[in-house]
């Protein structure tokens, strides 16, 4: 049963995290990682930015769109290794590799936004 | 769980009681290049890669924004380098293909019945692009003000 | 449209051969002829030692599926025209991912033992007594399973899934389609019972939704679709246990626990 349950946890989190990366991440790749870079649109002050920071909510926001994004991808991944390059036998390796790694990122994620006073 | 032999990869003798010996072809690793459909499968799913590497840049940006401002005028500068570029503008690719698939997949795995006829997956998918637009409107509002 | 077109068919006895060598067989081409035409044509003029399933030629009854050209298909429901003006060459082969017998004959132990193990038969926790008559059904309770009830076990989707191929022990898309065809049932009270194939890494966990399966289903069970829908209330069910550990939905699982 434990077993089980963990997979239906598991297929949760990339489920939410699969709504989550689709509805979020393409505005946010799109304004920050191209049309500012760009210069196609003006870029956010420091200023204004750390303002919209320390608003709870947004960081909360951020929070989540990291961690279950990270979510999506490690279980996603976790599956094309064993479908895609047929490496079931490295079974625990990928699985720790996978959920590790959205963990890690969760708790960089929680670090970097859970105490946010800047200078 | 299931009572049948599993295979080996010796051959086995020429004829056992009550069982000739099966022909059991090898699936290869290169199975996901022998039809167009499988490939547009494994491009799918290896859409979250790029959705992790924009995670990790996020988080990237907000340590550098956290650091202070020439931290932060220095990962802006990062951000124009030609890699970046390169591999953000792929990123945005894929991005937007996991969104469309998911989007019009995701009617699949919900069967809503109205006066017990199953909704066309349309009415289903459709209302998902809407809040995508809605909400990246007001992303950008918020980011632009 | 050709008048001639030329068949390649894999050749495997398993007293001759160690692996299967192509034959090459040249068919006339009717306008109404399907594949099956073309098989049962080589096996009466050219070689009778062909062998292949095949029973009522009409798509019911799941007998004659096949690779044709690379695509999992039932022979009597493809037309031979159709493959006709590529070079005149058409390959014809068992199906994907089960073992071959001979020529174009796959083994189904591993398909049958799949639908054994989700006990596809109506389950009742209480036997209403005979003197109440027959289980009543409106349009609307058959509507929510009649789709996954058209399954042929043709395992087309079998040989389209590249789980099934990856992992002989999936449990693979027909056998939970039927699963939930009694799932939905409104006469049956045995999901709990058919709760621990399905919940499982090698059940729907092992469906990574490439889609294929309903993409060549002839029938439009939609298999993808029962697997994703089975998922989606699985987790719904973990969420409810936490939430509430004593609710009523978890009498099944307790029944079942206490009968363990």
């Amino acid at each position: 049963m434990a077993k089980q349950s963990s997979e239906a946890v598991l297929w949760s989190l990339f489920s939410a995290g699969g709504v989550v990366a689709a509805l979020l991440i393409p505005v946010h790749l799109f304004l920050f990682a191209i049309a500012f870079p760009m210069g196609w649109l003006r870029p956010p002050g420091y200023e204004h930015l750390m303002l919209l920071l320390r608003l709870p909510w947004v960081r909360i926001y951020l929070f989540l769109m990291c961690s279950l994004s990270l979510f999506h991808w490690a279980h996603r991944f976790r599956y094309t290794l064993y479908d895609g390059l047929q490496v079931k036998h490295l079974n625990e390796l990928i699985f720790t590799l996978c959920y590790g790694g959205a963990v890690a990122g969760t708790v960089f994620a929680g670090y970097l936004l859970g105490n946010w006073s800047g200078p | 769980m299931f009572a049948v032999k599993q295979p080996t990869t010796k051959v086995l003798p020429l004829y056992q009681e009550f069982h000739p010996r099966w022909y059991r072809p090898r699936v290869s690793v290169y199975w996901w290049l022998g039809q167009w459909q499988y490939l547009k499968f494994i491009l799918r799913e290896i859409s979250s890669v790029f959705v992790a590497v924009f995670v990790v840049i996020t988080l990237l940006q907000l340590r550098a924004l956290r650091a202070g401002p020439e931290a932060y005028a220095r990962f802006q500068h990062w951000l124009q380098s030609p890699i970046a570029l390169a591999i953000n503008g792929i990123s945005l690719f894929f991005v937007l293909f996991h969104t469309i698939t998911w989007f019009n997949l995701a009617p699949r795995a919900m069967a809503v019945r109205f006066r017990g006829k199953r909704l066309p997956e349309i009415l289903i998918a459709a209302p998902n692009y809407v809040v995508w637009a809605l909400v990246s409107a007001g992303v950008t509002w918020l980011v632009l003000r | 449209m050709a008048d001639k077109i030329v068949l390649e068919i894999p050749r495997y006895s398993p007293e001759r051969d160690v692996k299967p060598h192509f034959e090459e067989f040249e068919v006339p081409v009717h306008k109404e002829w399907v594949v099956l035409d073309a098989l049962n044509y080589i096996k009466d003029q050219v070689d009778g030692s062909l062998t292949y399933r095949w029973s009522c030629r009409m798509g019911i009854c799941g007998s004659c599926g096949m690779m044709v050209d690379g695509e999992p298909k039932l022979s009597c429901a493809t037309f031979l025209s159709s493959y006709s003006r590529n070079g005149n060459k058409l390959r014809v082969e068992p199906l994907r991912y089960f073992p071959i017998i001979r020529d174009l004959v796959t083994e189904l132990s591993y398909l049958l033992v799949k639908l054994k193990a989700v006990k596809p038969w109506l389950i009742r926790q209480e036997e209403p007594p005979l003197s109440e008559g027959e289980f009543l059904q409106t349009p609307e309770q058959l509507e929510q399973y009649k789709q996954y009830s058209m399954c042929i076990n043709c395992t087309l989707c079998y040989a389209a899934c590249p789980v099934v191929g990856l992992d002989p022990v999936f449990v693979g898309p027909a056998a939970i389609a039927l699963a939930q065809r009694y799932n939905q049932d409104s006469r049956d009270q045995g999901a709990g019972d058919r709760m621990a194939v399905l919940a499982h890494p090698e059940g729907i966990w092992g469906c990574t939704f490439v889609g294929e399966c309903t993409r060549v289903c002839p029938k439009h069970v939609d298999p993808a679709g029962a697997i994703q829908q089975y998922k989606l209330k699985a987790a719904l069910d973990w969420v409810k246990s936490f939430v509430t550990p004593l609710g009523r939905k978890n009498t099944d699982v307790r029944r079942e626990a206490a009968n363990d």
